[in-house]
């Protein structure tokens, strides 16, 4: 894992002393908080229906046993025990009190953390893909590229008032775990055919919200060496001739969309070819001295099968069915990747409490060579476990009520936080959550049902992710009611779709039985081990719309 | 300046996040004429005619100004039970916390009297 270095270090603590005389400032009416405001929201400091909220950066998702704990205090010294992992694999705080907020980034900078740039008109925390450095299908570890990108990116003069913000994720793998299509950047590590020589392939353009787009392919092949200069070109294209007159059309993807990906690749080219590539570009051995805290652990030699494993799981059919769901081939054989469930039934998805954070950080200090991750489907992950330790953890988990076994499948549903914290929000998200999850409680129907990934938003901004939900459900208003409006066919991996509306919206108590109508469809009509996205690819949108429009309605 | 913005519907009270911790707050009556800030939504003090809406307006450009509090705006409501209750769902849950988490903010009575701890 990556370590601050003195630099690091003293920009955070800077950072910290900063925020405090600001807040200083706001409570003394030195600054407004016209003025205040966007400072705040550089530091991660909103204000929501109920209190402030703060955002807490996690870097590519990547935590360790020291920070985690440090979570679980600040939770439970200035919060009300309890965090909300997000979709941006960052942290949220919903009660923090302003006054308290520079002692809470205090204890931050003590564990290497830090709210910066997760809010406000800047390059946001990059996320990677949350399986890197121990995925079977990658090529190379997305982290020393999204750490360099966390450093070039933080405090960056030129790109601090970009038109609106801008959100990087790279993956190293086959298979897309980070949503790299719905990213402004999405970074993508593949090898060149011809030289072997791993490089970038790098998509511009990709964002949910209320216009959502899938990115655009601007280089097959960059040299990874260029990777900085290339991200300089982009963002300055970006930078000048983004809109600013119109929030709504600020983003990146708007203006791809409007040039064209043609048009903006050739600028980019052209502002690429006029920039001095080695004095912005990496230093190679700054390169090599941040991959190497990403190098592979010291795993043991272990037999690729465990004997104890394989008698607990003969033993324990639950257990054997959350090692079969929960549990990913890792790199190096007798190891395994633990995903760990943050939606057991009733709770609200990617919340945990301090006492929970605690039992993690304790698992991954004792089990996963000390590091942990967060997914952005608001999991965490213990990415270094040895198989024969896996019945010590699910036991531990059962205790702490995390050992649901439901990863990938209808109730692991991503949330945001919606209409029950967020000011921005038209609807409920959370009890929407609930109730599905409610509904297709039974072990067993999961496990027929399959693969399936409920999306929930709570306005079009969404922050749940919707647009590339299997099933995607956006939370509106609608005559002074919430009301939920179905998309189907999303899809957020390596074949990024946007998922289409089914029909009119519906009432919140009529969403479970529409869900439920969609995946009767579904089991009806899929061939042998055909999962839900590939039979909605197939059958097209035709058979669920039918079905759709026969649930019932409370009201006409 | 601009002709202000057209107001809620009446009756309404006005709510507000308090600067320090964040909660919402409304403005009470508080002593002859005065008003000030509770964190008990049942203690609102209900505008029903102009008169009464454009004085708590002036208070939330005072209180705002005096940088006690931020998002300072009147909410127009529904008396039930003698209690102003928010037409809006958005606002209602302003007035109760998490509706996820009823352990939790108002409704699990969080800053109001007679709580143990204020």
């Amino acid at each position: 894992m990556y370590r601050y270095d003195e630099f690091d270090e003293r920009f955070v603590r800077e950072r910290v002393a900063q925020f405090a005389d600001q807040v200083a400032r706001r409570l003394d009416g030195s600054l407004s908080e016209d003025e205040f405001k966007p400072l705040r929201l550089k530091n991660g400091v909103y204000l929501q229906l109920h209190a402030y909220m703060l955002r807490i950066a996690v870097p590519y998702g990547t935590l360790n046993a020291r920070q985690l704990r440090q979570l679980a205090l600040i939770g439970e010294r200035y919060d009300r025990g309890y965090g909300h992992f997000t979709t941006r694999t960052n942290l949220q705080f919903n009660w923090p009190k302003l006054r308290d907020i520079p002692a809470i980034l205090g204890l931050l900078a003590d564990v290497e953390m830090h709210c910066i740039q997760t809010s406000g008109n800047c390059i946001r925390n990059v996320t990677a893909d949350h399986f890197a450095g121990v995925a079977r299908d990658e090529i190379e570890d997305p982290r020393p590229t999204a750490e360099l990108i966390r450093q070039w990116s933080s405090g960056h003069p030129e790109f601090s008032y970009l038109p609106r913000k801008f959100k990087i994720a790279v993956t190293g793998a086959q298979e897309d775990r980070a949503v790299t299509r719905a990213h402004d950047i999405g970074l993508r590590l593949r090898r060149h055919p011809d030289t072997q020589e791993t490089c970038y392939e790098v998509s511009v353009g990709g964002g949910l919200g209320r216009t959502p787009m899938i990115g655009k392919v601007v280089r097959d092949y960059l040299p990874k060496k260029d990777l900085l200069a290339y991200l300089e070109a982009i963002l300055r294209v970006y930078n000048l001739e983004g809109r600013r007159d119109n929030k709504y059309k600020a983003r990146v993807k708007i203006l791809v969309h409007e040039i064209g990906a043609e048009e903006f690749a050739r600028r980019v080219e052209a502002e690429f070819a006029r920039l001095d590539g080695p004095s912005i570009n990496a230093d190679p051995e700054e390169v090599a001295r941040i991959a190497a805290y990403f190098a592979p652990p010291a795993y043991e030699t272990l037999p690729a099968v465990s004997n104890t494993l394989e008698a607990a799981r003969a033993a324990n059919p639950a257990f054997a069915r959350w090692v079969e769901v929960n549990t990913t081939a890792h790199k190096v054989p007798g190891y395994t990747a633990v995903t760990i469930s943050l939606k057991p039934a009733g709770q609200a998805p990617g919340d945990a409490t301090s006492a929970q954070m605690r039992t993690v950080a304790d698992l991954a200090e004792r089990y996963s060579l000390d590091e942990l991750r967060v997914t952005h489907a608001q999991n965490l992950v213990l990415p270094h476990v040895r198989l024969r330790d896996l019945p010590a953890i699910w036991r531990t988990l059962g205790e702490a009520g995390l050992a649901e076994a439901n990863i990938g499948l209808v109730t692991d549903i991503i949330s945001c936080p919606g209409l029950d914290y967020c000011a921005l929000a038209t609807a409920r998200s959370i009890p929407i959550a609930q109730a599905i999850q409610q509904r297709f409680a039974d072990a067993q129907r999961q496990r027929e049902i399959g693969p399936l990934g409920i999306k929930i938003s709570g306005c079009i901004n969404a922050c749940g992710h919707h647009h590339v939900g299997h099933i995607g459900i956006l939370g509106l208003e609608k005559r002074g009611i919430e009301s939920y409006q179905i998309t189907l066919g999303g899809d957020a991996g390596e074949n990024a779709a946007i998922g289409e509306i089914l029909g009119p919206g519906l009432a919140a108590e009529e969403v479970p039985a529409a869900i439920e109508r969609i995946v009767a469809v579904y089991l009806a009509e899929r061939l042998e081990a055909e999962s839900f996205i590939d039979a909605v690819r197939r059958l097209g949108l035709a058979p669920f719309k039918a079905a759709f429009q026969e649930v019932p309605r409370a009201a006409a | 300046m601009a002709a202000a913005a057209k107001r809620v519907p009446l009756p309404a009270i006005l709510l507000a996040n308090d600067l320090l911790d964040g909660d919402v707050v409304f403005a009470a009556a508080a002593g002859p004429g005065g008003l000030a800030w509770t964190r008990d939504p049942a203690r609102a003090l209900v505008a029903s005619d102009d008169a009464a809406a454009e004085r708590l307006e002036a208070f939330a450009a005072a209180e705002l100004r005096g940088n006690t509090v931020v998002d300072a705006y009147l909410v127009d409501i529904a008396l039930e039970g003698g209690r102003p209750v928010p037409r809006h769902f958005r606002e209602r849950f302003k007035t109760l916390g998490p509706s996820n988490r009823p352990d939790l903010g108002k409704q699990a009575g969080e800053g109001i009297a007679p709580a143990p701890k204020g």
